[in-house]
């Protein structure tokens, strides 16, 4: 009698501590490495969401506690963490490190498990997989290899006289050459002679005698796929060589953070290139001042985007998204809640957000914003309207191209 | 595609990067080159300089350039200390090649970590005047920011160059590298020189770092894609000549923009590459070894 006391008591006891213990999201995130510049500040806005959501008590009446790695940007790091977040850590939930090359050697491990997988800018990286679990934050879109430069291409295409030559170049790597093999599409469906199409290695010190080699084929347009280092060496060679097209830009990494906005000023001027969040008034959605607010505020002497603009918003609303899920159908059921994701519209702090084929969003929302009016040495001026106009897609729409980029 | 301007500018900007290239493996080729320290955390430490050149040009407004060369006596206290530390961990019970080496990438290690502790892991740039600017000679065009790290490459490593040949320490230098016993018998004291050399071999990466910083964007682990790079044109130069390593980098800077201009930039260091391994099938000790 005494014994079934004990293991009663004990039994209640191991429950009410189970129903304090708190839900657990488990992730690996670039904190060091060549995204840890990104992963850092999306790491910011992970816990600024946590603090949001624990000050109201919690989801389902538990605290919401993070178990993180640093992937170091390795993506050979990635799978070993998430296998131990799910087995040894036991967390609740998982969501995904930041980037397509720390995205996809997760999955195989996060689908095994049948687990729902919120991600963090990836392009395409459910393409193969086909993953009914998968969400993307990003808003590519539907066709996010072609759906990434499509603007780029309608908005030549719009202009007069329409542009009919076309420049690509990249780098060899998995997110640029992604974006260049979209923006081939894209250009052979809209009928642009390809007169240029090269890529280069990651390494590139010097980016005039590619820029050269470009301006030597003549190409109207010109359609770049670069991460941050080479966006800056591409942008300056354009401008030491004198490059003279129409349109300049597309689908570079880097010039959406405040750092390198600063140091080029000026250089960008006219450039059309991708970005997901601009403080433009057609974007000002609920809440995300607020965020950007808080996110400036503890950004502040951590080396990161002192802005944060491009990421952090994203990185706020996967967790939202996921929180919201949680929240609507009570329980940690990971098929309860990826059918959430699927059939709901989610209300975020980058807007409305609708999931559709393969977990990306239903629309694409990849804006095509131009640099204007800039000022030498002047982070502040990107922190207001009116520096990098949105130009597509229509429905954001904050003014008008300026035509050409440079003659 | 071809034409003469084409061909003209990617020979100009090859031997301004070729220039650039030399600066920052002019530490290695005395420390690799001459001392055979496998300074595998050398680029690290031209970060270091980068960031050194960061800190004070956005604070103070103080030109790269001049940060760099007000830093490379600091960078060389650094440096004395790191080959006392190395020395008598290693180098003294012999343990130096394999345990060295380790050393060296934890140190790099180290650096990398250190720096995104203290600073951050967001790109950092320099602004200075002339970077913006580009010279043009004819169809020739010299952009400010290439041409100021290779003016300031070649008097480095003139001054280098200068240094080792002509100054008693220098020679010293160069006769530790050749005969280390018979140097004893003479009455000098290698380790002392070894670390004159290693420190002098340090310095060099702050003037590096400055260079580095104005051509591009620098983050702290950005100094892992040159370590290939520069050990090549050390090796290719022959190994602890100052004018070999100069020759190799600049005809790898020359050879990687006839690539990228007229085949394809991704071919680029696969054929700069292969012009090393060409050379060392007919020059195994490289283009000036003995």
């Amino acid at each position: 009698m005494r014994r079934i006391c004990i293991a009663l008591f004990a039994a209640a006891f191991a429950g009410a501590a189970a129903a304090a213990d708190p839900i657990k999201i488990g992730f690996s995130m670039a904190l060091t490495g060549g995204l840890a510049g990104a992963g850092k500040g999306a790491l910011i806005a992970m816990e600024i969401w946590r603090d949001d959501v624990n000050k109201k008590g919690g989801l389902l009446g538990r605290q919401v506690e993070f178990v993180y790695y640093d992937d170091a940007t390795q993506p050979a790091k990635v799978p070993p963490i998430y296998t131990k977040l799910i087995n040894v850590d036991k967390v609740d939930l998982v969501v995904s490190s930041y980037g397509t090359n720390e995205i996809v050697p997760a999955m195989p491990i996060v689908m095994r498990n049948k687990m729902v997988f919120p991600a963090l800018f990836g392009l395409a990286a459910n393409e193969e997989f086909k993953y009914d679990r998968y969400f993307q934050i990003m808003p590519a879109g539907p066709y996010p290899k072609t759906d990434w430069s499509k603007g780029f291409f309608e908005l030549a295409q719009q202009q007069k006289p329409r542009p009919q030559t076309i420049a690509i170049v990249a780098a060899d790597a998995e997110f640029a050459l992604n974006a260049a093999a979209g923006a081939r599409e894209n250009a052979k469906k809209m009928g642009f002679k390809i007169v240029y199409d090269k890529t280069y290695p990651p390494a590139t010190t010097d980016f005039t005698p590619i820029v050269r080699a470009i301006q030597a084929t003549n190409p109207d347009i010109v359609y770049v796929g670069s991460y941050p280092p080479d966006s800056t060496g591409m942008v300056k060679a354009a401008n030491e060589v004198g490059l003279k097209v129409k349109m300049f830009g597309g689908g570079m990494v880097g010039l959406q953070f405040a750092a390198i906005q600063k140091n080029l000023g000026p250089l960008l001027n006219n450039v059309v290139n991708y970005d997901f969040w601009v403080p433009e008034p057609t974007l000002d959605f609920p809440g995300v001042k607020e965020f950007l607010a808080k996110y400036q505020e503890a950004a502040k002497g951590k080396g990161v985007d002192p802005l944060g603009h491009y990421l952090p918003p994203f990185a706020y609303a996967y967790m939202q998204v996921l929180g919201q899920a949680v929240a609507a159908t009570k329980s940690l059921d990971q098929a309860k809640i990826a059918d959430y994701f699927r059939k709901n519209t989610h209300d975020t702090v980058v807007g409305k957000v609708k999931f559709g084929r393969n977990g990306e969003w239903a629309t694409s929302r990849v804006l095509m914003v131009q640099f204007r009016d800039l000022q030498p040495d002047n982070l502040e001026q990107f922190a207001g309207p009116g520096k990098r106009v949105v130009l597509y897609p229509k429905a954001w729409k904050s003014g008008d191209i300026v035509f050409p980029y440079k003659q | 595609m071809f034409s003469a301007d084409l061909l003209a500018n990617a020979v100009v900007s090859g031997l301004l990067l070729g220039g650039f290239y030399a600066a920052v493996a002019i530490g290695l080729a005395i420390v690799f080159g001459q001392l055979d320290i496998v300074n595998i955390a050398h680029p690290a430490f031209v970060i270091v300089g980068s960031y050194t050149a960061y800190i004070l040009n956005s604070r103070f407004g103080l030109d790269p350039v001049l940060v760099g060369v007000l830093a490379a006596p600091l960078f060389f206290i650094v440096g004395v200390a790191i080959y006392r530390i190395y020395y008598a961990a290693f180098e003294r019970t012999g343990q130096e090649s394999l345990s060295g080496l380790a050393f060296f990438f934890g140190l790099m290690f180290i650096i990398e970590v250190t720096l995104i502790l203290v600073y951050g892991v967001d790109y950092r740039l320099v602004s200075a005047g002339y970077s913006a600017q580009t010279l043009a000679f004819g169809f020739v065009d010299l952009p400010g920011r290439m041409l100021v790290p290779f003016v300031v490459a070649m008097t480095l490593t003139a001054a280098v160059w200068l240094y080792l040949s002509r100054t008693f320490m220098g020679r010293a230098i160069q006769a530790v590298a050749q005969d280390r016993g018979a140097l004893q018998l003479m009455g000098a004291d290698p380790v002392r020189i070894k670390q004159w050399a290693f420190g002098l071999g340090i310095a060099t990466a702050a003037i590096a770092g400055a260079l580095l910083i104005i051509i591009g964007p620098v983050e702290p682990s950005v100094g892992r894609q040159y370590i290939g790079r520069v050990f090549a044109i050390v090796v290719l130069g022959g190994m602890g000549s100052i004018q070999g390593m100069l020759i190799a980098a600049l005809l790898l800077g020359v050879t990687e923009n006839l690539v990228s201009t007229f085949y394809g930039p991704s071919w680029a260091p696969a054929v700069a590459f292969g012009v090393l391994l060409a050379t060392l099938a007919v020059r195994p000790a490289g283009l000036f070894g003995r």
